[in-house]
């Protein structure tokens, strides 16, 4: 069974054994707008929890996401260097940034749920 | 996910292909009367032409030594006359301060006189070497000195370092002094690495200070849109190396706490910088050491209208209190016995010992430094008092001759830009983008749009002294017009500007999506595709 | 005052809608310490066309201008003819009086030339991509050494003996700032350093010129494969952008960043500026750019048209993790360089370049047979070293004193070293007569015996 989680600065991240999945949200990708580039992190390095992990650009904008857990990074979404607008499409699919194997998964524990998230969005407006 | 800058969408693109230029203009060749289609130079190469007749070489013994003679460059060959239609077309392209007003905040499109174009290109000036022995250029030395004096006079700073090829080189050269300074006086500068920048700041003032090796710390506004004393005051420490603040600020407002800010400044062991690029307010009306500042900049380009030449090249001379008058780059003037020469090595006898390097080739942007010479002589003293009035008159008139229709950011009186947010937008389904791009079919160039980050939406309206009234009447005419058709819910009007300009809008996001930034011949692309 | 519309009528007008009773109350947001209530001290009031004429031109005419004499000047600034269209465009008011083309609808004139210019830029350096100019050759090298830091997430480089030292002292002081290490090789005028020997497994990039600063000319290609073994970049800086009409380009010989003074063409010598900075690199390495770009696209109606791009590696959006602080770069400098090398085309630019060629082979066969005159440079280009058997910068100062702008001493550039204090740069381009280059070898005639 995967976990789904998510932080406040808009990045998902879902569990599937030991590998997580890492991308931005739909909320994120809206307020960013057409994506025309992911600068990825290269696969074997490790990543600490809340600091800067890829980097999604916009015509006029550049955002860091941020690991919203610790871990190695073991794969990048390829696909995002020729089709960067799926992070538009399909932000919670395939427009997936990176998949980590996480080190402590108590970390997630941390992290709000969908319910949460949305609220918390709610809020934002 | 932390972002900077604004969110961008596609617009909606019609038709592709070859004849979408014929096809938009409805004439045959694309052309719309004066407004004619140009392709690019390399689709007009005929092999062999060439617009400059030189001289066959001599015979002789090439000395190449293992270098082989290059092949094909691929340059095409035109002659003069279809280079110069092709180069007068592309100008006609574009909108210019000769051709209207050009209210582009912060960026002071004002008048560029063409004496200072003419004396700018006197042989004696433009055709002199940088390397000529200092003998057979004293002209162009006491030209240099000459402006420096003028320059330290208006602001009342006791020097001037004059290489900075441009405003965001000059903040180079502060912040260096800066730290220069502090390393002289406390052996090193890894104690103080922060540097404050509030956030409605140039994008330069942060990219500089991380290039200096600072870390940034922004600083928020206060509700009347002026830095925020208190939290200055807390963020202030003894790891703070510098304040980097624009004044007036980049809201067009005037810093009313600058002399304490500068005086927090100074007693936490730290440097005021200012960004000087509106000083084009305020000269001969204030001078910056009266304020405290330690360095600032003076765009060459703003201040003292060298021409801005489609995006270059500026001057950023940067005038240093006495704390930091030591700490300059190489080179620069000094008037001796024997009249004026050159320290271009930290070896030479006159240097001072702390000159912290070198910021550019050879001794600075010589031919703006003619343009802005001339242009302070003409002005004169009471001339450009003059600017500074009319300038911050031209602003005032616009704000109050819109600001029931459109909403001013804060209450008033600016300085020489007028401030508006897109509140008065709300619900019109009209964003500042639109607006600017309806501006362009009414025959103006949009304002800076969504600069400063400190409000929504912004317009950032800089009209300059050059303007007469009857010329601000017509373009407060247009934007009262506009923003009550924005009002009356003609959205439309606005989504499809601008529909008279040689292109409409353009696709950004195809643009940066997949980035095509140089031509290729036509063959090699066919190449690559097999 | 010629320059300033608003009449006395006007202005109480104005200050009657804002309702404001005077100019000086829309200034008291001013500390009332700070204002200033008379005009600026020593300024003369507003001056005529005439009059500020007469004050500027007696500055000019203090001076010796190079076209006026026999001169033999160099050291990264070049004297050419420059067409006279080329003047004649660039100020056209369109071009001279428009800003950084933030609104493509009404500026596609600004960034066609720039498109135009960045391929110019490419082909002539062999590189796939070029960016809308930098400031100068100098400030384009520190660039690129901080772009191979980025690329190569490495901070040591390693400057060639034979670059020039204004292009070295602006990396020197970038370093010294932004923290960075930099290795300069001594200076070097035979063309003998050893620079791998300086490359370790921190080293970023290695920066050579060519020509090199001393005039040799240099086949890179064995350098570039070497460096490229120990995971370094070639940066590879041209003074002298005509050279590039003649030599195989740096892109040919495996440079991974180019970096040019473009002053050559189109630009006058001005005393040392504004000149052109050219960038040019490989596609892979676009993002990491410092400087405008402009790119191809479509408008709403399918037409091809053209817009900045890229900016998000730009500080009005990355602010203190920007590629670079500029902004304001060269524009109407890139503008008289495309002109001028559309109008020299592929025949004109190759023409130029040998007939800059043949006329320093002609100088140097000349010189090299004076009584104390050594040509020092076994190949070059249009500017050689010589070694005379007295200082060069006193024969310089001789010279001058017969109208003769005889070359730039060495020890200008390189002072305090003793062993290069004989040495003399000498160039020769399109614009010397065979008169001049016989002037030349008299005077040094003279000022060596």
């Amino acid at each position: 069974m995967s976990i789904i989680k998510f932080t406040k600065d808009h990045e998902w991240i879902k569990l599937d054994g030991e590998v997580a999945t890492v991308g931005i949200t739909d909320y994120a990708q809206q307020q960013l707008g057409d994506v025309v580039f992911v600068e990825l992190p290269e696969v074997g390095r490790n990543v600490v929890a809340g600091k800067e992990a890829a980097v999604v650009e916009s015509v006029k904008a550049a955002s860091e996401v941020y690991a919203p857990v610790a871990g190695d990074v073991v794969e990048v979404n390829e696909a995002l260097a020729d089709d960067p607008a799926l992070v538009n499409r399909d932000p919670q699919g395939e427009g997936w940034f990176v998949k980590l194997r996480i080190e402590n998964q108590g970390d997630l524990d941390d992290l709000l749920d969908e319910a949460a998230y949305k609220e918390y969005c709610e809020g934002l407006h | 996910m932390n972002t900077q800058g604004r969110k961008t969408h596609i617009d909606t693109l019609g038709v592709e292909g070859g004849n979408a230029a014929s096809a938009a203009a409805g004439t045959i060749s694309g052309n719309r009367a004066l407004m004619l289609e140009e392709p690019l130079i390399f689709e007009q190469d005929s092999p062999g032409t060439t617009g400059v007749d030189l001289p066959e070489p001599p015979t002789f013994k090439p000395r190449l030594g293992k270098v082989r003679e290059r092949g094909t460059i691929g340059l095409p060959g035109l002659s003069e006359p279809e280079v110069i239609r092709h180069y007068t077309r592309l100008s006609q392209k574009n909108f210019a301060i000769d051709s209207g007003l050009y209210p582009l905040g912060s960026c002071t499109m004002k008048h560029n006189p063409r004496l200072n174009e003419k004396l700018a290109r006197l042989p004696g000036l433009s055709d002199i070497h940088p390397m000529q022995p200092e003998r057979t250029v004293q002209g162009a030395l006491e030209l240099i000195d000459t402006l420096a004096h003028w320059l330290k006079t208006l602001t009342g700073m006791p020097a001037v370092a004059m290489s900075p090829a441009a405003g965001a080189h000059g903040e180079l050269c502060g912040m260096a002094a800066i730290r220069a300074a502090i390393e002289d006086r406390d052996g090193s500068t890894s104690h103080r690495r922060r540097v404050l920048v509030p956030e409605s700041a140039h994008g330069t003032n942060p990219a500089t200070a991380a290039a200096c090796g600072f870390t940034v710390d922004a600083i928020p506004a206060d509700a009347t849109g002026r830095v925020d004393l208190e939290a200055l005051k807390a963020k202030l420490g003894d790891d703070v190396a510098a304040i980097m603040l624009t004044n007036p600020n980049t809201c067009g407002l005037f810093e009313r706490d600058i002399i304490e800010i500068a005086d927090a400044v100074h007693k936490a062991g730290a440097f005021f910088y200012c960004d000087g690029a509106n000083f084009n307010a305020i000269v001969g009306r204030v001078r910056p050491a009266d304020l405290g500042i330690d360095a600032m900049h003076i765009n060459l380009h703003k201040t003292f209208s060298t021409p801005h030449g489609g995006g270059g090249p500026g001057s950023g001379p940067v005038v240093l209190s006495e704390a930091l008058a030591k700490f300059v780059p190489l080179p620069y003037v000094v008037h001796g016995e024997d009249g004026f020469s050159l320290v271009e090595s930290g070896e030479d006898d006159q240097a001072n010992g702390k000159e912290f390097g070198r910021l550019k080739g050879f001794h600075g942007q010589m031919g703006m430094f003619v343009r802005a010479l001339a242009y302070i002589l003409s002005h004169g003293a009471d001339g450009l008092r003059q600017v500074a009035s009319d300038a911050v008159l031209n602003a005032n008139y616009v704000m109050a001759s819109l600001k029931d229709v459109m909403t001013a950011s804060f209450e008033g009186p600016c300085m020489h830009e007028a401030l508006f947010d897109d509140r008065f937008l709300k619900g019109t389904g009209v964003t500042t983008l639109d607006f600017a791009k309806a501006m362009i079919d009414e025959g103006y160039h949009p304002m800076t749009m969504y600069f400063p980050l400190v409000v929504h939406g912004a317009f950032l309206i800089e009209p300059t002294e050059t303007e007469s009234k009857q010329s601000l009447d017509a373009f407060i005419r247009v934007m009262r017009g506009l923003a009550e058709r924005a009002r009356s819910g003609d959205a439309e009007h606005f989504l499809g500007a601008p529909r008279m300009t040689p292109r409409r809008r353009l696709d950004e996001t195809g643009a940066a999506r997949k980035p095509v930034l140089r031509w290729v011949p036509e063959v090699s692309q066919a190449e690559a595709a097999e | 005052m010629r320059y300033l519309p608003l009449t006395e009528a006007d202005r109480r007008s104005m200050l009657a809608t804002i309702g404001v009773p005077s100019v000086d109350s829309l200034f008291r947001d001013v500390p009332e310490a700070a204002r200033l209530s008379a005009p600026i001290e020593g300024l003369a009031p507003h001056a005529g066309e005439m009059e500020v004429e007469r004050t500027i031109a007696a500055m000019a005419a203090k001076n010796i201008s190079a076209g006026s004499v026999p001169s033999f000047l160099g050291a990264g600034a070049y004297r050419h003819h420059v067409p006279a269209s080329v003047d004649h465009l660039i100020q056209r008011g369109e071009f001279l009086t428009s800003y950084t083309p933030y609104q493509p609808e009404v500026t596609q004139g600004t960034l066609q030339y720039l498109f135009e210019f960045q391929t110019q830029v490419a082909l002539i350096t062999g590189m796939d991509v070029a960016n809308a100019s930098l400031y100068d050759g100098a400030t384009s090298c520190a660039e690129a050494v901080m772009m191979a830091n980025r690329v190569t997430r490495r901070g040591k480089a390693v400057l060639s003996g034979g670059l020039h030292p204004h292009y070295r002292d602006v990396t020197l002081t970038n370093a010294r700032f932004h923290g960075f290490e930099v290795v300069a090789a001594p200076a070097d005028p035979e063309g003998e350093e050893d620079l791998l020997a300086l490359i370790d497994d921190k080293t970023s990039c290695v920066v050579v010129q060519n020509p090199g600063f001393f005039g040799q000319v240099r086949d890179l290609t064995d350098l570039a494969a070497a460096v490229h073994a120990k995971g370094a970049l070639l940066i590879v800086a041209v003074a002298e952008v005509v050279s590039l009409g003649l030599l195989t380009p740096p892109g040919e010989m495996g440079a991974d960043i180019v970096v040019a003074e473009g002053q050559s063409i189109g630009n006058s010598l001005n005393f040392g500026g504004p000149y052109v900075g050219l960038f040019a690199t490989r596609d892979k390495y676009v993002r990491h750019m410092p400087g405008r770009l402009t790119g191809q696209t479509v408008d709403a109606e399918g037409r091809r048209g053209w817009v900045l791009t890229l900016s998000t590696r730009e500080q009005h959006i990355r602010r203190e993790k920007a590629t670079s602080n500029i902004c304001t770069n060269s524009g109407l400098c890139a503008l008289a360089f495309t002109i001028h090398m559309s109008l020299l085309g592929e025949e004109g630019f190759k023409r130029l370049a040998r007939l800059n060629h043949a006329k320093a082979v002609q100088l140097a066969d000349r010189l090299d047979g004076l009584k104390g005159v050594e040509v020092v440079s076994d190949s070059f280009f249009n500017e050689f070293t010589v070694r005379l058997k007295k200082p060069a910068s006193k024969v310089v100062n001789k010279l001058a004193k017969h109208g003769i702008l005889g070359g730039v001493p060495v020890s200008r550039l390189h002072p305090g070293d003793e062993a290069l204090a004989d040495l003399l740069l000498v160039t020769a381009t399109e614009t010397n007569t065979d008169a001049d280059m016989e002037a030349l070898a008299h005077g040094l005639k003279e000022a060596l015996s």
